[in-house]
């Protein structure tokens, strides 16, 4: 098992080099620093002194990639590429290129908000989407499954945009029982974190539900279950001891992935509730044009996943022992 | 009676469909005693699964019920007890083995878990009793250590082990009866064997009254006392084993009996039933098996046949035994087959060689560690040598995982083998370049063991076919492949129309026609038989037989007959080859190899076949229509 392990990990070594380098491709080569500089000094009537002196300022003025004039390593490491890319490998964000802050000092910071509403809305929508969806496996074929489906689909049939603003409207604009947005320190925040939290789950609910019942169905026609009612078991024990456990391995598939995710926040909800976190400040970055958050937020993202991937990897081990003994 | 642990009255299990009601099991009585064992025989789709289902009292809600009929076990009808008293009921008054070990068991549970889970829910035991009493039935069913297996999770068991496992879970609770559900037909033969005696020994020990589920017929003659033939909802026929096979009294009976391939049908075609069995939804108003019977009369698809004593103890549900019905004037007959079979035998000359296989090697790495290094070879076939002859069969046999799928595939060139020679028609093939082999290739087909997963689903069977047309015959235009499909599909007794059909809408029968029809449009030579027929129920599997018998003739092509199963190598075999762990452990004709093995491995695998006296087999004919008076 510990091999599997560090296999796992080995195995994330090229791909997180590999998105390195794609990462850096995207934003010194596809889109050149005389693009954003371009960009950031406004379209029009820029001079080409200008975008040298920005340049100069920001430290993009070196080759991308290879530099063909100095000697030895220094080929390489007097570019672009290892001067702003290299260090993300060891979480140097360096800093942003508009305001000149610490990217890595900033998203240490802005990490508190996005898990203090990621979390809770993660844990207690797996958890409602789990009980819901056994409770119609329960019951499946009955009007109750049929309704419970429909009201599903429904729900997931209608934009995330329309749950965020009706939310806002009725519960905090109408009934006065939330802040309609904004975020506080400490403790004070709680009552900012309800409103988004509730919407969070009430916009993912629908989808949720519907994977794990089908997940609980297919576990359910299974032969193992049909001995396990053969010996005489209750429906709840076969349903909850029996069908549950195997049932995690396709659904620990779908949540693990995003457990690291939680840092990152949600983009729309944090810009909906004004909410200061990591997701709100890939988007005003994104708005500012300043290429250097940007480019640490993807990267970012990008490690996040393989780190979920990961997990997931490793959470098989704990529910499968045919993965647990290979 | 002595002591009846269970008896069945008029059980009719139906089920809600969309094309309406599916009458499964339409009225099916009979009764065991305590340590006896009733056999319910028939094929796949006949209602013998739904009737030990509704038994146990797990048939699927809410689409299926309980339409009528009692249920007595120890004087107790159970139909109208409560979900809660059933569950009392279940793994300890009655308990059930299923077909499939390798799933009936839940993975991610160890088989000690899974046995104590039933010891403490019925006996109340603690959970150190429990276990003691897991212990003890684990060695009573003959697990090797069963104090270590106890922690084991099923996947590291065999599929042999894994049924005892199932035993020992099943007769944990020391029920009454004991439902076998195709309980050795995932088994290997000798595993079988074992699993089989093993049944029969705690049977005897327990007194627990048996109902053995199982499509073989060989293995009812000599394990059961009582056997019932079920037919499309129906028993057809219900008797004492011997009585049943010395004297066959239901056309079906007699039909499904003669399919049975064995050494005494050689050179003859096998027998086969006209039709397919109706579908539960809409089954006759009078005999359910009218339409297909070989001695159908004039009322009997109006006339309901009813299960009646035609000789002591010996039940047929078939108006020809009536002679109340026989002085009908509906007793005119409709249908009158010939009792005897047609010859079919391929002549061939039995020195012209088409293919020789010389010290043959396949090995696969095995890769460990952290590094996927190679730490050795699994030597799936380690150095055989064969030979098949022009126009004539050889079968290749062995138990599962003695590489024989493996050879098949690396003298077809499907696996490129790790060294030896296969010599075909005179070209050795395995130094040929992959590009050049494109000519061998259509001389050299396979057809596949699962009808149902090799025929690719998006795909009509006209694309399926002329697939392989299009890349091995180039000669042929657009209207040439079309008139190949077509010539193909007529000769394995399809229709050309048909050819614009999916997959999905064929039976099993049908689909591993269409898999032949897809070997044959390539015009080979050789085609290897994966475990071609082991899937099908018998009187398909006679049918399929029947076809690639008749097209070897026509077309003068070889077979290498791959299979576990010695019932059809006995029957279409020329020449035999015994494998065992990647070797040939013996070769010779058929009649050599089954009367006079030298081998220990096939003297103990042809010991493992269940068999039916030879001298049966003469017995078996159409009752006579004789007008009554």
């Amino acid at each position: 098992m510990l091999t599997y392990i560090i296999r796992r990990i080995l195995y994330a070594v090229p791909i997180i080099l590999g998105v390195n380098i794609l990462t850096a491709v995207l934003f010194f080569y596809v889109n050149t620093p005389d693009d954003m500089a371009r960009k950031i000094l406004g379209e029009k009537n820029v001079t080409p002194a200008a975008i040298e002196n920005w340049k100069r300022d920001h430290g993009y003025n070196l080759p991308a990639f290879l530099n063909a004039g100095e000697k030895g390593t220094a080929k390489l490491t007097q570019t672009v590429f290892f001067q702003k890319s290299v260090p993300l490998l060891w979480f140097d964000f360096g800093r942003s290129d508009r305001n000149n802050i610490d990217i890595g000092n900033e998203i240490r910071h802005r990490m508190w908000p996005s898990l203090a509403i990621s979390v809770p809305m993660f844990v207690i929508g797996v958890v409602i989407d789990l009980f819901l969806a056994m409770m119609l496996a329960y019951y499946r074929g009955t009007y109750l499954d049929l309704w419970g489906l429909f009201l599903g689909v429904a729900m997931m049939s209608v934009s995330t945009l329309f749950y965020i603003i009706g939310g806002q409207y009725f519960l905090g604009k109408v009934l006065k029982l939330f802040p309609v947005s904004g975020y506080d320190t400490g403790l004070y925040s709680a009552k900012f974190i309800i409103l988004p939290v509730v919407i969070g789950i009430i916009s993912t609910v629908g989808s949720g539900v519907r994977f794990y019942r089908t997940v609980f169905l297919e576990e359910i026609n299974k032969d193992y279950i049909r001995t396990a009612r053969a010996k005489g078991l209750s429906e709840g024990k076969v349903l909850f001891k029996h069908a549950l456990k195997n049932a995690m391995i396709p659904v620990l598939t779908n949540v693990v992935v995003s457990i690291p995710f939680l840092f990152y926040g949600s983009l729309i909800m944090e810009t909906f509730f004004a909410i200061p976190g990591l997701g709100n400040f890939t988007i005003e970055a994104i708005q500012a044009q300043d290429f250097a958050i940007v480019r640490s937020m993807v990267y970012l993202g990008s490690i996040l996943y393989i780190v979920g991937l990961i997990l997931t990897d490793i959470s098989y081990t704990l529910v499968d022992p045919r993965v647990r003994f290979e | 009676m002595p002591d009846i642990v269970i008896e069945i009255k008029g059980l009719k299990t139906w089920f809600k469909t969309p094309k309406g009601v599916s009458k499964a099991v339409d009225g099916v009585s009979f009764s065991i005693p305590k340590g006896g064992t009733f056999a319910l025989v028939g094929e796949s789709g006949c209602g013998k699964s739904v009737t030990a289902l509704s038994i146990i009292q797990l048939i699927p809600e809410p689409a299926g019920y309980i339409a009528g009929g009692n249920i007595i076990l120890n004087n107790r009808d159970i139909v109208p007890l409560s979900e809660r008293e059933k569950r009392d009921i279940r793994g300890n008054n009655i308990s059930m083995i299923f077909q499939e070990p390798m799933t009936s068991l839940n993975p991610v549970f160890t088989v000690g878990d899974q046995i104590v889970e039933t010891i403490m829910l019925h006996q109340g035991k603690s959970g150190a009793e429990a276990k003691a009493a897991a212990i003890e039935m684990f060695e009573k069913v003959g697990l090797p250590d069963p104090a270590g297996i106890f922690y084991e999770y099923p996947h590291r068991l065999s599929g042999g082990m894994r049924q005892r496992v199932m035993i020992a879970i099943a007769l944990a609770c020391r029920p009454d009866l004991l439902i076998a559900d195709e309980p050795t037909t995932a088994l290997d033969v000798t595993i079988q064997d074992q699993i089989i005696k093993l049944i029969k020994e705690l049977q005897a020990e327990m007194g627990t009254a048996v109902l053995l589920i199982t499509h073989n017929l060989a293995l009812v003659y000599q394990n059961a006392e009582t056997v019932g033939v079920m037919y499309a909802g129906k028993m057809a026929e219900l008797a004492p084993a011997k009585a049943l096979f010395r004297d066959p009294m239901h056309p079906y009976t007699v039909k499904l009996l003669r399919s049975i391939p064995g050494q005494e049908k050689r050179g003859k075609a096998l027998d086969t039933i006209r039709g397919t069995v109706p579908p539960a939804t809409s089954y006759p108003a009078g005999c359910h098996f009218s339409g297909r019977c070989p001695r159908e009369m004039e009322g009997c698809a109006a006339i309901e046949p009813p299960l009646a004593e035609r000789a002591p103890g010996h039940f047929a549900a078939c108006h020809l035994h009536d002679p109340e019905f026989m002085a009908k004037p509906w007793s005119k007959p409709l249908r009158h087959e010939p009792d005897a079979m047609p010859p079919l035998s391929v002549p061939h000359d039995k020195r012209e060689r088409l293919l020789e296989v010389k010290n043959l090697k396949t090995h696969y790495p095995v890769r460990k560690g952290l590094l996927k290094r190679v730490v050795g070879h699994v030597k799936a076939v380690d150095g055989i040598d064969l030979v098949v002859r022009k126009g004539s069969t050889l079968a290749l046999v062995g138990e599962s995982g003695c590489g024989k799928t493996t050879a098949g595939k690396s003298i077809i060139q499907l696996i490129r083998p790790t060294s030896g020679e296969i010599v075909f028609k005179g070209r050795e093939l395995t130094r040929v370049k992959e590009s050049e082999l494109k000519p061998v290739r259509s001389l050299m087909q396979i057809i596949f063991q699962d009808p149902y997963s090799s025929l690719n689903p998006r795909l009509t069977i006209k694309d399926t076919i002329e697939e392989g047309v299009r890349a091995l015959k180039t000669g042929l235009d657009k209207k040439g492949r079309l008139d190949k499909v077509t010539e193909v599909l007529e000769r394995v007794g399809l229709t050309a129309d048909m050819m614009w059909r999916y997959p999905h809408e064929f039976s099993g029968g049908q689909r591993q026609r269409i898999g032949i029809a897809r070997a044959l449009a390539v015009d080979p030579e050789f085609i290897v038989c994966d475990e071609a027929v082991s899937a099908l129920d018998v009187s398909v599997q006679a049918q399929i037989l029947n076809l690639l018998k008749s097209i070897q003739r026509d077309f003068g092509l070889s077979f290498l007959f791959i299979t576990h199963d010695l019932a059809v190598v006995e029957y279409i075999a020329d020449e035999v080859a015994v494998m065992y762990a990647g070797k040939i452990v013996e070769r010779g004709t058929t009649e050599e190899i089954f009367s006079n093995p030298r081998h220990d491995y096939t003297k103990k695998l042809l010991s493992a076949i269940p068999r039916l006296d030879p001298g049966l087999v003469s017995a078996w004919k159409l009752p006579d229509h004789k007008p009554g008076r």
